[in-house]
């Protein structure tokens, strides 16, 4: 393709991405750098339905002029990332200094927000990204292997999770695992403990989440590699029957090694995905037990003062954290694209 | 036939509203010009308030319209911040007038409470100094709700203390009554924090230093808050931390709880819901809130609902959206006795009802109004991130308090409020 062809074929995507993708990412960038202006602050004497008191207000006046003189507000380089909020490397230190074994160091550690985040949301996505890819892939072998009048329906069925909105199927899932719901009676008959319950347990609330998890997303593997299936050789499943090939040794053999780059698509979308946990969390109503990152962010912006430099810090994190993740595949593709013959 | 009945009630319900509110707004409420558009929370006190004076703005034929939402708090600094602003008028309570006032949207409404406000009682009248910046219509506070034939079944008092309500407590699941009598709006969040405040302010506890913004909730007012807290837990269904207001309320409604803190607003209507039980419905009664460990001022908060008009509006707009709001909550609308239930009115002529004794007690013992300061809802924040861990036995009341402190304090210095 010619160079101006190509220029004129790729604006409106270049468009489109600097407006959605770019421009969001440099809003985020700077706000995270930036503070609000220290607050003028006086004392008024406030009235109400209950009575007068002298309090604290802020001096809008001397406010707005700040604001006037610079509209960004206080540049605060990196001291947002570095507080007790985010990488909290002053809290770290201290820990390190002060604490005598490694379990106190890891447990001070461990109760800073961010690192508290960061303990559930990597836990979250390492254990549901192959859990999911070896679930969806054992149902796209099942559902492959029935009878074609059969598969729609199993297809629909299997589709389900995926289709339910997720704060919905959290909140499905919340009241059946209720110590009176349908699964939280049937889990406590199979403990033999009547008092079990797996919402007031950190454990048993992790695991449900991650159950969640594996059960919302399985689908989207499913899909993916039922349609991989449908494009598997017939030739070389048929030679490997004839030299004797076991079902099993036919999967083994001859249909990963040919879903496998669909493997490596599921992986990259499912942790991506997975690192940005956030709904089941809101539909468990399971902060104390868990939080992550995308959680952080929806708290710092929630409460009754919003916290908008917070929040942009806790999203470049995530950002941040979402491109390490990546990065051996990126490297990889990278690496493909140098060593191509030019 | 449910539907097309539900379909029924629903349109007799609408002519009702509308037959009732025509009856006071016909004329229009005095409004010539304008444009009305309120934002605000989503309870039945509130829906009439705002009802009623869209009504009048549509009976003028101006632009009116209400939006009102549980959510109403993320969109309505932003839908008054642009210049003009599209909401006119933000329906809040004292907690959230801050952040209204914070970012300086709220118009002063003296000159039209002066020209137009005679119907207005004093007391309702916020003023921040000189300024007054919302008109409150209803009061609020959190108190006991209880099941009378429980407590009455072992020859209890509802209990004045919160000492007494753990004695009781005990006493109903020692007679095997109720497995976990207690309830509480307990979920890790905003109601912790809530129920936190409640329980520090009986302590004696002030959450800053006086005149300043640094923390002082790491004292022993707020130990024993805590140590309280986790003692009622004991009495609590184990799941407590996920539950909100609404759980509870469902709890109290299922039979499972006797005795509760519970707000004066949902306790009016709590066993109004569909499938309570007789025995329920029969038991339940209402008393002031408690105090806690010998103190006398309630272990609770006063709250008040009230309006707001914007600040980037025309004068046009603001007059407009004062007459009607005025007459959303005058005298008039309290001739429906429906519209009286629905909440303590600070309205010139209210009667208070059988529902509104909790809140009435709660302001008669001097129940601290809920501390609105400007940088209180960073510390509200603080609290129900950091208290879960000692709720859920993870860590010490010192440690978690001190935790509190640090969250607040990183937040305060991000905010502007702290060196």
């Amino acid at each position: 393709m010619k160079h101006r062809t190509f220029f004129w074929f790729f604006l409106p995507t270049a468009l489109a991405m600097l407006v959605f993708i770019a421009a969001p990412i440099v809003s985020v960038v700077t706000q995270s750098f930036f503070l609000p202006h220290e607050a003028v602050l006086i004392e008024t004497e406030n009235c109400g339905p209950f009575g007068c008191n002298t309090s604290i207000t802020i001096d809008q006046e001397a406010t707005a002029e700040l604001w006037e003189e610079a509209p960004l507000g206080r540049f605060a380089g990196f001291d947002i990332y570095l507080d007790r909020g985010h990488l909290a490397t002053a809290e770290i230190g201290q820990a390190w200094t002060t604490s005598e074994s490694w379990s106190e160091f890891w447990s001070i550690v461990f109760n800073l927000p961010f690192y508290r985040a960061l303990a559930f949301t990597l836990t979250y996505t390492f254990v549901c990204t192959p859990a999911l890819i070896a679930l969806g892939f054992a149902i796209a072998v099942a559902v492959n292997s029935l009878h074609r009048h059969l598969r729609g329906l199993m297809i629909f069925f299997s589709l389900l999770p995926m289709i339910v909105t997720p704060l919905v199927g959290s909140l499905i899932l919340f009241w059946m695992i209720d110590a009176r719901g349908v699964l939280g009676n049937f889990i406590q008959y199979l403990a033999d403990d009547p008092d079990l319950s797996l919402k007031a347990s950190t454990p048993l609330m992790w695991i449900s989440l991650i159950v969640y998890g594996i059960w919302s997303s399985a689908p989207f593997a499913f899909v993916v590699f039922y349609a991989g299936l449908q494009t598997v050789p017939q030739d070389t499943l048929e030679s490997s029957m004839i030299d004797g090939a076991t079902r099993w040794q036919q999967i083994r053999y001859v249909t990963i090694p040919h879903l496998m780059p669909l493997v490596t698509f599921v992986a990259l979308i499912q942790l991506m995905d997975n690192f940005r946990v956030f709904e089941p969390i809101i539909g468990f109503t399971a902060a104390a037990h868990a939080t992550s990152l995308s959680w952080i962010i929806f708290n710092d912006l929630g409460g009754e003062t919003r916290q908008l430099s917070a929040a942009a810090t806790t999203s470049v994190l995530t950002i941040l954290g979402v491109a390490i993740l990546l990065s051996p595949v990126l490297i990889r593709t990278w690496r493909d694209f140098r060593g191509r013959p030019a | 036939m449910y539907m097309k009945s539900f379909a029924l009630a629903g349109a007799a319900a609408l002519m009702a509203t509308t037959a009732f509110a025509g009856g006071h707004t016909a004329d229009g409420c005095g409004i010539e010009s304008g444009r009305i558009s309120i934002v605000g929370n989503e309870f039945p006190a509130i829906q009439t308030v705002g009802g009623t004076a869209v009504s009048c703005g549509e009976a003028a034929g101006i632009e009116a319209r209400s939006n009102l939402t549980a959510d109403h708090q993320q969109i309505n600094v932003d839908g008054m911040a642009g210049d003009p602003a599209e909401y006119t008028s933000a329906i809040i309570a004292n907690s959230s007038i801050v952040a209204l006032i914070n970012e300086d949207v709220i118009r002063p409404l003296n000159d039209l409470v002066e020209a137009y406000g005679q119907g207005l009682q004093p007391n309702q009248l916020i003023r921040v100094g000189d300024d007054i910046l919302a008109v409150a219509f209803m009061a609020n506070a959190q108190h006991l709700v209880y099941r009378a034939d429980v407590l009455d079944e072992l020859g209890l008092e509802p209990p004045a203390t919160y000492e007494a309500m753990l004695e009781a407590a005990e006493a109903i699941r020692a007679a095997g009554i109720m497995e976990n009598p207690v309830g509480g709006a307990y979920a890790a969040g905003w109601n912790l924090a809530q129920e936190f405040n409640n329980m520090f302010l009986g302590y004696g506890g002030t959450h800053f230093v006086p005149g300043t913004a640094e923390p002082n909730v790491n004292s022993e007012a707020g130990i024993n808050a805590l140590n309280m807290m986790k003692a009622l837990s004991e009495y609590m269904n184990p799941d407590f931390l996920t539950h909100d207001s609404n759980a509870t309320s469902a709890e109290f409604r299922a039979g499972n709880v006797a005795l509760m803190n519970m707000w004066g607003s949902r306790a009016a209507v709590l066993t109004d819901a569909e499938g309570t039980p007789q025995e329920v419905i029969d038991g339940f009664a209402i008393a002031g809130p408690m105090t806690v460990g010998g103190g006398t001022i309630p272990a609770s908060t006063l709250w008040w609902d009230g309006w707001t008009v914007a600040k980037n509006i025309s004068d046009e707009d603001a007059e407009a959206t004062f007459k009607a709001l005025v007459q959303g909550i005058s005298p008039a609308i309290l001739a429906d006795d429906e519209v009286a239930k629905q909440a303590v009115w600070l309205i010139d002529g209210y009667e208070p009802t059988e529902a509104a004794v909790g809140v009435f007690a709660a302001a008669e013992m001097g129940t601290i109004p809920y501390p609105y300061l400007p940088f209180m809802g960073l510390m509200h924040t603080a609290l129900g991130n950091e208290l879960a861990d000692f709720m859920a036995g993870r860590e010490s009341a010192e440690q978690a308090l001190a935790d509190v402190e640090a969250a607040y304090t990183a937040a305060a210095r991000e905010q502007g409020f702290l060196e």
